[in-house]
């Protein structure tokens, strides 16, 4: 089963992502920011990283990229995408997912492994873990506070969108503890903190990550 | 209107009075120029020479003692590339080199914090990647002035965030390093930065020009006026009084454009389409075609008018004297170029021919059809100046060493337990968390280990588990009292904090940080350390694979504490059998190997005492390697490892139990001696009690003292049953400390918002 | 009500990354007339009445301690409504 990895110039976690996506079981086929091919993938992964150095606000001016324009089209009709850190960022400014990622609470870049409730285990990113499972997994982000209006947060809780959630202290400042959220339709998520990295208890606080990444292939798999 | 001196004039205007004082130069120095070149330098010319032979690029004042590493050193197969170089490649064994290097960024990061720390990591990291490795990790040591000075909280917020806000966008983890406190930092503070990559042996890049007909290409970012403040001399009299805009000083790294020009070079490398390359970094062009040129035949033409500028308003001298940073020059061959654009075009990086190697010896440089350059670029590159300069012991040493140490050991059980958690609370041993969750240490997904444990540890192979382990370390308030003992102890603390991770050590680089050449008392300390070093890489048989010297860091006449970083390489054949620092089950037994010997000189309690005087322990390097050579054998046998340094017996365990909340209990006699001695070449380890006799034997073997003192367990730091410190309490007074002092910098916050 | 508006830009020597990178997607999207941009930052100071010409002196002086880093930036302080 092919799952792409966008790099855009700047991104950093696409290797990692890449090693995951290989780790789960799963081939994993680099796309190229500049064009606008998916390569016949079935479902898509936008790394961490800086894309193109983050510098207007945080994933802007990756949302106009080639590669998007054909990963939004096919996003509205059901192509699996997940995005990671930056790749949330990019969601969120491409639109496919509400809200936006703003400056960390306390103002800098925060490093640590994070533990998450997995919220909703119905999306065909986390379908493999169990019902409010608890995880570990790396969080590294100087942008990472979810935002949204009310009215948003409203429709996130109500239609049960929230992926996961941060447990314990807030890191980040985030509405409702949200680390991660979908899209209406569940197929697109978007994840504050780093599954990629947490796919082996050597390299990762444990291995718990690995699991949105067979998920996605189980899930395309039974299709 | 700008007028241009060109090398007509100048061999037709001998008597022209230049400005060379004002660059840095003696006059001696200014004399020999002219008798290399036969005529008075052009302002180009003169540009070139005063940056490329001055004490940060020459090494003038250091080179006559760092000779000695080359001459002292072992032949060691495992060295593939030596000194000299970017930075030295070492074989780890399985077709894989690696290279490493530390350097300094100290005055810049006083000056501009935030700047300074981030293209630090910029410079280092591009030496990295010129030797045609991927770089894969980096690490900081950092020396400020008191934690509670307010310039502190200028200076240590912005080089943190500086380096975090650089290196994390370069996806590089950040895996390890010190922050060390002393009054004498403030003002200097010390900004060091270690780079590590890794390549195959067939991918080793050299710096050299070579084959007539080859191409100069400079690619990257756009020239700018970066750093050449002190250049403007000559700005100032071609342009006359109007001047042109004044120079900044300070270089603004932009890491996007370097993480872009890393994956654009390492495409390029894959491919094998540059014949030589160079790091655009101090002296920028100056620099970088003076040296490929002279490691190549000599000759080379460049057009300097060719170069892509920021900013139009740069004369000739500053593009040569321009630093920059994110650029890069390469040679490619004539057949290749194409590749080598359209790689560059892919990732938007700018790339421009600006020049050719030659026949000949000369390097040319011409500015619209003028030349304004014709050097043998030797003379610029390498035979600058050398300085054998006085060397004299301070007239304060036999004094500070005869001094007696006197402090006040904590007698009973209450003022024991105040005495340890006020030591795990001193700023050089609290936890530093707040800084290093500032860095990603994720990233690549090969960190096995990262601060704070005793070395940083990455995995270089997914299928055979290869993996290398850097640790950098200093202990200069040892140097300060013996600078021949305190390199010496430094490179044994560096070898041991490799071992306990179960790594053996390999290699040693070093960045040496001292005051100013001229003070023969400092160049005492300077000459002691390196002969000090040299001496125990002899005895300890390793290698060292380059270095770097930082000089006049002094604030008048206060010189910094000698402090010679070393950081040392080490292999591990199975990354899976590390061993990490902290106590990871209750019931394990609780070891301490090494001397049971009583050492408050330069120990954490005798400066929160205000006394640094004494003499200061020798190194027993024989020791240290046995001591190695324990850790090592052993490796099976070890739960956990972690070295005995700065804070003692009081200050490991602790962080021990801490790292994942396993408490333990201990039984000292003399307490207080056995908690706050800082005795050398100790370590702490714990073994299953199943292999007592395992361990005591291997000991036995090595004739390395092993001693049980408790066992792993509980909620607290129990010693003798008698004092008994929760968890909470130690970790409150251990994790308090920095967020307290920096958290709520708003300097801080500005500067990196 | 009144407001203190201040503006801080980097120096014009200095490198400024964002605006570049800005720049570059603009000419991306086809704003192909743009030739640069610089970014910088605008604080709005909020006091209860026109500040005194002394108020915004003290003003001048956030900005060169606190607002602005006068290594790398310039700023300028105005008065608005």
């Amino acid at each position: 089963m092919k799952i792409g990895v966008v790099t855009f110039p700047g991104s950093l976690d696409d290797r990692d992502a890449a090693r995951a996506i290989e780790r789960a079981g799963g081939q994993a086929v680099s796309l190229w920011h500049n064009s606008d091919d998916l390569k016949e993938v079935s479902a898509v992964v936008l790394p961490g990283g800086f894309s193109y150095g983050d510098y207007l606000r945080c994933g802007a001016i990756a949302s106009f990229a080639p590669i998007m324009q054909s990963i939004v089209i096919a996003a509205n009709h059901g192509f699996p995408v997940l995005g990671i850190c930056n790749g949330f960022q990019i969601l969120c400014e491409s639109h496919l997912l509400p809200g936006a990622l703003t400056r960390n609470h306390e103002l800098h870049f925060l490093c640590r492994d994070q533990k998450l409730r997995i919220e909703n285990n119905n999306s065909v990113w986390t379908s493999g873990f169990k019902s409010n499972q608890e995880i570990l997994i790396p969080l590294k982000n100087g942008e990472g506070s979810y935002q949204c209006d009310d009215a948003v947060l409203a429709t996130l809780e109500g239609e049960n969108r929230v992926i996961a959630r941060y447990i314990g202290e807030d890191p980040n400042g985030s509405r409702n503890l949200i680390a991660g959220i979908s899209n209406e339709r569940g197929n697109v998520v978007g994840l504050m903190p780093h599954p990629e990295h947490a796919i082996e208890s050597l390299t990762g606080p444990s291995d718990d990550g690995l699991t949105f990444f067979t998920s996605i292939l189980h899930s395309l798999v039974g299709r | 209107m700008m007028k241009l001196d060109t090398v007509e004039i100048a061999t037709n205007s001998p008597e022209q009075k230049q400005p060379y004082n004002e660059l840095g130069l003696k006059d001696d120095e200014y004399a020999r120029i002219k008798e290399i070149l036969g005529r008075r330098p052009t302002s180009s010319e003169l540009a070139m020479y005063s940056v490329m032979w001055s004490e940060h690029c020459s090494y003038k004042s250091s080179k006559i003692h760092l000779k000695q590493f080359g001459e002292k050193a072992v032949k060691s197969d495992a060295l593939l590339v030596g000194i000299g170089e970017n930075a030295g490649v070492v074989d780890i064994g399985q077709g894989y080199a690696v290279t490493f290097k530390i350097e300094s960024h100290n005055h810049p990061s006083f000056i501009e914090p935030y700047q300074g720390a981030a293209t630090g990591v910029g410079g280092i990291v591009r030496d990295i990647l010129t030797m045609g490795a991927r770089p894969i990790a980096v690490m900081d040591p950092l020396r400020f002035g008191l934690a509670d000075a307010p310039d502190t909280r200028r200076v240590l917020p912005g080089v943190v965030a500086g380096i975090g806000g650089y290196g994390n966008c370069l996806g590089l983890p950040n895996i390890g390093g010190e922050i060390v406190f002393d009054e004498t930092y403030a003002g200097n503070p010390l900004v060091n930065a270690l780079c590590v990559g890794v390549m195959k042996h067939s991918d080793i890049k050299l710096a050299k020009a070579a084959g007539a007909g080859n191409l100069v290409v400079l690619y990257g970012a756009k020239t700018g006026g970066d750093g050449i403040g002190g250049v403007s001399v000559l700005a100032s009299e071609t342009f006359g009084s109007a001047g042109p805009a004044k120079r900044p000083s300070v270089q603004v790294g932009d890491p996007f454009a370097e993480k872009v020009l890393i994956e654009c070079s390492l495409e390029i490398f894959a491919e094998d389409l540059v014949v030589g390359i160079q790091d655009l970094g101090g002296a920028g062009l100056s620099c970088a075609t003076s040296e490929l040129a002279s490691a190549g035949t000599g000759g080379m033409q460049v057009y300097l008018e060719r170069v892509p500028l920021r900013d139009d308003s740069l004369t000739p001298e500053e593009i040569l004297m321009s630093e920059s940073q994110e650029r890069m020059c390469a040679i490619v061959e004539p057949t290749k170029i194409n590749r080598f654009l359209a790689i560059c075009k892919k990732w938007d990086v700018s790339a421009t021919v600006i020049g050719e190697v030659t026949d000949g010896d000369r390097l040319r440089i011409t500015w619209n059809n003028e030349l304004i350059v014709e050097v043998p670029p030797r003379t610029v590159a390498h035979e600058g100046p050398v300085y054998n300069r006085p060397i004299q012991k301070p007239d304060y040493q036999d004094r500070i060493v005869s001094e007696k140490v006197s402090v006040p050991l904590p007698t009973d059980l209450d003022e024991i337990r105040s005495a340890i958690l006020k030591l795990i609370s001193s700023p050089n041993i609290a936890d530093k968390s707040w800084v290093t969750s500032q860095y990603d240490k994720y990233v690549q997904g090969n960190t096995v280990l990262a601060q704070p444990e005793d070395s940083g540890l990455l995995r270089i192979d997914e299928v055979t588990h290869l993996g290398v382990a850097v640790s950098t370390d200093a202990n200069a308030r040892w140097s300060y009292l013996d600078p021949y003992e305190g390199a010496k102890l430094a490179l044994a603390e560096s070898c041991r904090n490799i071992a306990t991770t179960g790594a053996k050590p390999l290699a040693v680089t070093n960045c040496l940080n001292f005051g100013s050449p001229e003070d023969a008392g400092v160049m005492w300390q300077f000459s002691e350390t390196v002969r000090g070093l040299a001496d125990a890489c002899l005895e300890l048989g390793l290698p060292i694979t380059g270095g770097n010297v930082s000089f006049y860091n002094q604030t008048g006449a206060v010189a910094i504490l000698p402090t010679p970083i070393i950081g040392v390489l080490g292999v591990i054949q199975d990354v899976r059998a590390r061993t990490p620092m902290g106590f990871t089950k209750a019931g394990m037994d609780i070891y301490l190997l090494g001397r049971e010997e009583f050492t408050l000189t330069g120990s954490e309690w005798a400066y929160l005492h205000n006394q640094r005087g004494g003499a200061a322990p020798r190194a027993d390097l024989n020791h240290e390697a046995r001591l190695v050579e324990v850790l090592l054998a052993g490796q099976e046998l070890f739960n956990s490892a972690h070295d005995l340094s700065m804070g003692g017996l009081a200050a490991s365990i602790v962080e021990a139990i801490l790292k994942n909340g396993v408490g333990a209990s201990i039984e000292l006699s003399s307490t207080s001696e056995a908690l706050f001695s800082e005795t050398p070449g100790r370590v702490l380890v714990a073994i299953d009690p199943k292999n007592a006799d395992a361990l005591a034997k291997l000991s036995n073997s090595k004739t390395i003292n092993c001693k049980k003192i408790g066992v792993t367990g509980g909620s607290e730091l129990n010693i003798n049953n008698a004092i008994k410190i929760s968890i909470a309490d130690l970790s409150k007074s251990h994790t308090e400390v920095f967020p307290k002092l920096f958290g709520n910098s708003e300097r801080a916050n500005r500067i990196s918002a | 009500m009144a407001k203190i508006i201040v503006e801080v830009m980097l120096k014009d020597e200095i490198l400024d990354p964002q605006g570049q990178a800005v720049s570059a997607a603009m000419v991306r999207l086809g704003f192909n007339f743009v030739t640069g941009v610089r970014q910088g930052k605008r604080f709005e100071i909020s006091t209860a009445s026109t500040p005194t010409s002394d108020q915004v002196k003290e003003i001048e002086k956030a900005a060169e301690t606190l607002l602005a880093n006068t290594v790398i930036e310039n700023f300028t302080v105005r008065v608005e409504g």
